[in-house]
């Protein structure tokens, strides 16, 4: 295996965005990650991205992002219709093949330009679910209640998440929903989808996300403190809701297990949680302990949901705080599909 | 100002989509039509309520024979719920606030997603015993059963009643083989600031491009990048409203827009004059058999100009002398 590490990251948000078009959001963010990547376009290897049609309106929404990416003289490029995470883990095992030695990932989307709950609906199976409607939230509800009756525990717990995700938030420029507020006050909220109430749901996001990987020497030419991807696994379960137990992510556990997640001290994790409920269930299949690890430092998800960029956000966050030396050792982690389907582990580590 | 920019855009497709839905699938929609719940036997004998055409743990084959499917139901437990306080119109099995549940329906070992009809989120619990309320013109599909409803102790579930939408002549219906599925979504799209610049334009009767600082290559109607280097197109350019064909096609297939004329038309790539890439146009004004790879065009212009691409309605010819092949050859 060829040591790949992420060198640079950068990404935006705002609650909506009206002035730009996609084309216009990803721009910046691709050339932050590329400058502060210290690699010139010439020396990127491989481009992959990761878009959801049903987002944008309409097919083909990654050939918008080609056009912010430059692709005069043609270059190798692919694209996953899932968050741009997975377009990671595409770019970390074509570097594995020993054909390019760095990639440039990204993932963007409008979600304001639609009904983000009701188009992730789309996913689901179009035979006996799909013509039910349950949103992304409705489904998320349906795994907060099971999740918290299976545990013995009350919705104060699932707002410890949210209000700590928004205090965490306030020092992540790219946010949506930061500030201090109190548990109390959280509870006090009418609730949107029993059990959740509006803090609960991840806060909508128009951005972009963009990260560089390089292998081995380019990294350490570049990088001081590369933030080495030591381990990666994804893992999916079955699509009907009805036969999964949805009290636990199984998938979570596996993939962490195989990324090797727990060999060793984890010093912050970065969970793709979407609801409160989520960072509590996911940290328990990674087996986390809330006093030794910081978990979503950065608020994650909740604080500000870029669909398709917010996966590949954890990787950011973690490495961020491997370069800066805060932390040695971190779990990225990503998901897809409804109540948790698909999770991504990833273990970054400095040296 | 954010109006104009804005476009309202849904995405669905006419008359929705049409899935065939296979043998197993087909049993279970079939059941529904008829007012009864089946479940199939996966290969450990857990009973799997909806179907599944394949074993969740073992993926072999289910549903190849008769034996394999229990009737279930049609009264269960729910195992989880969550409360829609505001239900999507058109979509949502309900129009009033409900819940959704997973329900383990008796005999089955896996749970079904449905809605359930219970006033307030004080009329359900998880645990608690619900059934299905049936419709009378049942079709073959999930949204047959309308909703579950939660049951008093020791009540029993209402049978579905006859159907009223059985047809009238002797045909045998035979079971259900596919399903249609319509679905629309809204957008609310803004148009970004190059595509406002170009729009703004048109209402002058100018058409804008851009140009990207370290570069000489102008954009008509840009995106906001140089599609070669993805550096912002930052400098506005106004570029002529005369160009020459590059590419071109003869139409012959009618409806293919609303806008199109009637067939033949022709479709072309325009080469604007002082633009490096292509804008798509029709020509009219000749006879289709006389446009050509070169052909000079200008711009026909609306009569009420306004910031929409509507307001160039199509290319005519100019009558110059042809743009030499030289001129465009990079442009194809």
């Amino acid at each position: 295996m060829r040591d790949v590490a992420v060198i640079s990251f950068a990404a935006s948000g705002v609650p909506r965005e009206s002035e730009s078009n996609e084309v216009e959001i990803i721009v910046p963010v691709l050339r932050e990650a590329m400058a502060s990547s210290g690699l010139t376009k010439d020396e990127i290897g491989f481009v992959c991205s990761g878009s959801l049609d049903y987002l944008f309106g309409g097919p083909f929404a990654f050939v918008a992002g080609v056009d912010a990416v430059g692709a005069v003289p043609p270059i190798r490029e692919s694209h996953v219709e899932m968050d741009s995470a997975w377009a990671l883990y595409e770019a970390w095992t074509y570097i594995q093949t020993g054909e390019v030695d760095s990639a440039l990932i990204y993932g963007f989307s409008k979600g304001s330009i639609g009904d983000v709950h009701e188009i992730l609906t789309m996913q689901t199976d179009p035979y006996n679910l799909l013509p039910l409607w349950p949103s992304a939230t409705d489904m998320a509800a349906l795994q907060a209640r099971a999740f918290l009756e299976a545990n013995d525990l009350d919705e104060r717990v699932l707002a410890e998440v949210a209000a700590r995700s928004m205090a965490n938030a306030k020092s992540t420029p790219y946010a949506t929903r930061a500030g201090d507020v109190t548990v109390e006050s959280l509870l006090a909220a009418p609730k949107v989808a029993d059990p959740l109430r509006a803090a609960d749901i991840f806060a909508g996001s128009d951005g972009a996300a963009a990260i560089v990987i390089a292998a081995d020497d380019v990294a350490r030419r570049v990088c001081k403190r590369p933030a080495w991807i030591r381990g990666m696994d994804h893992r999916i379960e079955a699509h009907n809701l009805g036969v999964r137990d949805l009290t636990r992510s199984e998938s979570t556990a596996l993939a962490g297990a195989a990324a090797g997640a727990l060999r060793g001290k984890v010093d912050v994790a970065e969970l793709h949680a979407q609801f409160s409920h989520e960072e509590l269930l996911i940290a328990a299949a990674l087996g986390l302990d809330p006093s030794t690890t910081s978990i979503n430092p950065s608020g994650g998800a909740l604080a500000g949901n870029c669909l398709m960029a917010a996966g590949l956000e954890r990787f950011g966050e973690v490495a961020k705080r491997i370069w800066a030396g805060e932390a040695d050792r971190g779990i990225a982690h990503a998901t897809s599909g409804p109540c948790l389907q698909q999770n991504l582990v990833a273990v970054l580590e400095g040296e | 100002m954010t109006n104009t920019f804005t476009a309202e855009h849904a995405l669905e497709y006419p008359g929705g989509y049409t899935r065939s839905v296979g043998p197993v699938l087909g049993r279970f929609l079939t059941g529904l039509r008829d007012g009864t719940i089946l479940g199939v036997r996966g290969r450990d004998g857990r009973v799997i309520v909806p179907v599944q055409e394949y074993d969740p743990v073992t993926s072999d084959a289910l549903g190849g024979r008769d034996d394999d499917y229990v009737e279930v139901g049609p009264a269960g437990r729910v195992i989880t719920w969550s409360w829609v306080a505001q239900p999507r119109p058109g979509k949502h099995p309900l129009e009033r606030p409900f819940a959704f549940a997973l329900i383990r329906l008796d005999g089955a070992d896996t749970t079904l997603l449905h809605a359930v009809d219970c006033g307030s989120p004080e009329g359900i619990a998880t645990g608690v015993r619900v059934a299905p309320r049936w419709r009378s013109d049942r079709v073959g599909k999930i949204t047959d059963i309308e909703c579950f409803i939660v049951m008093a102790d020791g009540e029993q579930p209402t049978p579905a009643p006859a159907r009223t939408n059985v047809p009238d002549d002797d045909t045998e219906e035979g079971p259900v083989t596919g399903m249609n599925s319509a679905f629309r979504l809204e957008y609310k799209i803004p148009a970004g600031a190059a595509t406002r610049r170009y729009l703004n334009g048109l209402a002058e009767g100018k058409i804008i491009g851009g140009r990207a600082p370290s570069s000489d290559d102008v954009y008509a109607a840009s995106r906001g990048t140089d599609p070669k280097t993805g550096e912002p197109t930052s400098i506005e350019v106004e570029i002529a409203d005369t160009g020459c064909v590059t590419t071109f096609c003869i139409v012959n297939i009618p409806g293919l827009s609303e806008l199109a004329p009637e067939i033949p038309y022709v479709s072309a790539q325009i080469l604007l004059d002082g633009a490096d890439n292509m804008m798509f146009g029709l020509i009219r004004g000749c006879d289709v058999d006389d446009v050509h790879m070169g052909m000079r065009v200008k711009a026909k212009w609306a009569d009420e100009l306004k910031a929409d691409h509507r307001s160039i309605l199509y290319w005519e010819p100019t009558g110059e002398p042809d743009a030499p092949y030289e001129h465009y050859k990079d442009n194809l």
